[in-house]
């Protein structure tokens, strides 16, 4: 690409006028400034750091978090492979160590023309049509030999990304089932007419009457949050929208992005006009940055129609508007104090709580945040009334729920129900055969066997952000939970001791276990991992990061008891192997240099 | 204020006043909760999580979680002892800590804490990490295998000093401490001897030059008696690194690079 001396300033000086030279905007200043040479050239922080009177190493520091941003020479082509379990069961890897092998490269190592990097990122949301894969951030899914072989040639042949064929950046909708959400076509604006028509306090209480509860897992009930924010008093008040849809296996708010762009953005009008926010923020994650030109020319249409901007559909006073911030690869901003965080331009770690983002969010002024899922049924809301919505699903769980459906089934996708379906039911109409688990929520959720499918899909008893990964009986439930474990290591934002020292304890247990090297005594050191981790973590990254395992040892016991060639404790260390070194540099093979001979038994 | 407010710490009365944590007011009271990342004239960061206690049951930082009237903590029990020393543990194995080489031995606070809490091993597998040491500065070493992240020198050189010398970067397992140079360099930043930073690490990473033995071993503040036992002046905590301004040098105008 273009040579990096001496032209910062020139790309730097559009980029933070555009961003005020507001530190608040800093992540979104540093993935713009990437954008120009693939990665953050040092000199551009000399610039960032003089125009913005910020220290060289807060910069540093945030660019450091994010994964997606790079410190150092990354390539000119960043290939990132998906490696959610289910882009694992796809063939993945083989797939990725066949484009290695066609560049010269190794997994995450830059090649020495400084050409490319080949390496693995965690779920990039989407798994109905996977194995997937991005490229400079840009997604690929339906990843095939064929089309890793016209990869590998592209990049050989040095062709920009934006000439590579259309059909390459294809990304489906899948939507197999709808109900109210999906199969509602709301005139841009009807929502907020209603609920002008009815006044803020009775919108409100519709939307307390309607029992809804936030899709984003955690179910705390949406007017009670929105009266308690409307009620804080602060400076201002905020909108946040959490589209940083980062747990594996979830995908619904991607397509929600895609085809019901409007219902979201109006959701968070009812909601700042009921709140009294003027402006709103959606954070989306760095995945989906391919949504972004259709995101704002969504919002420019809304801004052309007078649902957003000043004086909104007329009424005096009614001002809003929304921007969109990106976020840069990191599960953890997903959590809403996280999240508030990385808005503000900062590493993305949760705070302490309380306060909570309802008194003190964005710039510590009350902040409502919500999933994308929760501020398009809150449109429903505004038109038909709390009392029909409350009417829909289940006593404790109203509404209905997308579920993002993948894995081992005939036709993945989004499939939307009202509250109260059973497991079997999904499996059923998704076309599952033999099957042998369902993991629900994702990695932090919980995985259920085949005598659990007459569960159903309900706050009260298996809540869910929406993933629904089903695995059948050829499949390991030993590398499901794998998987899952280091994901969770990857992502940890090592804040507090446990979470960040004690994933990777995890993990390397994980690994010893598959390596062969696994005992009884292994099992009840994660136990008491467990234990630790639920008890001292600093939030919930931390609190379910033992589940998966713990999960899968309950109900998959054979899978980990087939591991387990010792009855006594095994170290992970083998000290033949480590001696293996010694003997390729000496050139010695005799029984002198082995470890077991030499000392007659192991 | 309302200065009848108590809550109770393993079954003593404990006072406090609106807005102090239960650790501040523990040390207030001449009590001793274990704690690493926090030191009394910093604002609460609450990573380390050493200082979790059970709180009316519920397990907290007790650095971060303000008492209420009559809440019943309990903080020096086997389990909460045995978790706070699997988190030495975890610290431990995370670095690369050789106390009988490093001259902070015997003021140091993860291993007076460790000798507190009876931890007899490192239990888990040694990560080994590779952390090169910055001796670049004329006056200052920093060694980097034995960072536990608390990022004091963090907020001292943020919050006290303004200069904003040390900033974490990284993220989880790789989470690592970085100074304020294009070169990566601590010679290369305006870091001195007068910058509160320069004595707030609880460990061995931020070392003065030339004076490592001055005091020798076994005539150290953890060598005389245990972490718990150090007399606690009024409202402060001897067990944290303090600068006290009087004895410091004047501050010395920003070195150029």
């Amino acid at each position: 690409m273009i040579s990096p001396e001496k032209t910062h300033a020139e790309y730097l000086d559009t980029i933070l006028a555009h961003h005020q030279h507001n530190a608040n905007n800093l992540l979104q200043i540093l993935i713009a400034a990437q954008d120009v040479h693939g990665y953050i050239h040092s000199d551009a922080i000399d610039h960032l750091s003089e125009q913005m009177a910020l220290p060289r190493s807060k910069i540093e520091g945030v660019a450091g978090f994010y994964s997606f941003l790079h410190l150092q020479a990354a390539g000119d082509y960043r290939v990132l492979f998906s490696d959610n379990i289910t882009d694992r069961m796809a063939g993945n890897i083989d797939l990725m160590k066949s484009l290695c092998s066609q560049l010269w490269v190794e997994p995450g190592k830059l090649s020495e023309d400084g050409l490319v990097c080949v390496g693995t990122t965690s779920c990039t949301g989407m798994c109905d049509q996977g194995p997937g894969m991005l490229v400079n951030n840009i997604a690929i899914n339906h990843i095939t030999a064929e089309r890793i072989n016209a990869i590998a040639e592209l990049i050989r042949e040095r062709v920009p990304l934006s000439a590579w064929p259309a059909s390459f950046f294809a990304i489906e909708d899948n939507i197999r089932r709808r109900d109210i959400l999906l199969n509602s076509q709301i005139q841009p604006g009807a929502a907020l007419k209603a609920l002008l028509a009815r006044g803020d306090n009775a919108t409100l209480q519709e939307i307390k009457t309607s029992k809804l509860r936030g899709r984003g897992g955690a179910g705390f009930s949406t007017g009670m949050k929105w009266e308690f924010c409307r009620d804080a008093a602060g400076d201002a008040h905020y909108v946040v929208c959490n589209a940083d849809e980062g747990e594996p296996g979830t995908f619904k708010d991607r397509v929600l992005l895609n085809g019901y762009a409007d219902t979201v953005f109006e959701g968070m009008t009812l909601c700042a006009r009921i709140i009294g926010a003027k402006q709103g923020f959606l954070y989306l994650r760095g995945e989906y940055r391919y949504l972004l030109p259709h995101l704002q020319a969504v919002l420019q249409k809304r801004r052309g129609q007078n649902l957003l901007g000043t004086s909104i559909l007329g009424h005096e006073g009614f001002d809003f508007d929304i921007a969109i911030h990106l976020g840069a690869g990191a599960y953890i901003c997903g959590e809403e104090s996280a999240l508030i965080e990385s808005l503000e331009g900062k590493r993305g770690t949760p705070r302490n709580r309380p306060p909570f983002p309802v008194t003190h969010g964005y710039l510590n002024c009350p902040t409502v945040v919500n999933n994308v899922e929760t501020f398009a049924s809150t449109c429903l809301i505004a038109i038909n009334g709390g009392a029909w919505y409350a009417g829909i699903g289940t006593e404790t769980s109203s509404g209905s729920k997308i579920l993002s459906v993948s894995g081992d089934c005939e036709r993945p996708g989004l499939y939307e129900y009202p509250f109260g379906v059973t497991i079997a039911q999904v499996l059923a109409e998704c076309g599952a055969q033999n099957t042998q688990a369902v993991q629900i929520s994702g990695p932090s959720g919980v995985c259920i066997s085949a005598n659990e499918f007459n569960r159903r899909i309900a706050f009260d008893d298996l809540a869910t952000a929406g993933a629904f990964m089903i695995f059948n009986q050829t499949r390991d439930m030993f590398e499901v939970a794998r998987n899952f474990v280091h994901f969770f290591a990857h992502e940890s934002c090592g804040f507090c001791t446990p979470c960040r020292v004690g994933t990777s304890l995890l993990s390397n247990m994980m690994d010893k276990l598959a390596d062969g090297n696994g005992s009884p005594y292994d099992f009840a050191e994660i136990e008491k991992l467990n234990v630790l981790l639920q008890s001292t973590s600093h939030c919930g990254l931390g609190h379910s990061a033992c589940n998966p395992v713990l999960n899968t040892i309950e109900k998959f016991r054979p899978a980990y008891d087939k591991r387990l060639a010792h009855k006594d404790f095994i170290p992970a260390f083998d000290l033949d192997r480590a001696l293996s070194q010694a003997r390729q540099m000496t050139g010695r093979d005799d029984t002198g240099a082995h470890l077991e001979s030499s000392h007659g038994s192991k | 204020m309302d200065q009848n407010k108590t809550f109770t710490l393993d079954g003593k009365t404990i006072p406090y006043t609106e807005g102090q944590t239960i650790i501040q007011a523990a040390i207030a009271a001449g009590e001793y909760i274990p704690h690493l990342c926090f030191n009394p004239e910093f604002k609460p960061h609450g990573s380390c999580k050493l200082c979790t206690v059970k709180a009316n049951g519920r397990q907290t930082a007790s650095c971060t979680q303000q008492p209420t009237p009559e809440m019943v903590v309990e903080s020096d029990t086997q389990e909460l002892n045995d978790e706070r020393r699997a988190l030495l543990q975890m610290l431990f194995v995370e670095g690369n800590h050789f106390c009988p080489s490093c001259e902070k031995s015997g003021d140091c606070q993860l291993q007076a804490t460790a000798y507190e809490l009876k931890m007899m091993s490192p239990h888990y597998n040694q990560f080994y990490p590779d952390r090169p040491v910055d001796s670049s500065h004329p006056e200052y070493l920093l060694d980097f295998n034995r960072c536990i992240l608390c990022s004091l020198c963090v907020r001292a050189s943020r919050d006290v000093d303004g200069k904003n010398v040390f900033a974490l970067s990284g993220r989880g397992i790789k989470s690592h401490l970085i100074v304020n140079a294009k070169s990566g360099q601590l010679a290369d930043t305006d870091f001195c001897d007068a910058d509160k930073a320069a004595h707030v690490c609880p460990v061995g990473v931020i070392l003065k030059k030339r004076v490592g033995f001055a005091t020798p071993i076994g005539a150290r503040s953890f060598d005389e008696q245990p972490i718990s036992a150090t007399p606690h002046p009024q409202g402060a905590c001897p067990v944290c690194p303090r600068s006290d301004a009087a004895t410091l040098p004047p501050h010395p105008k920003s070195r150029g690079a």
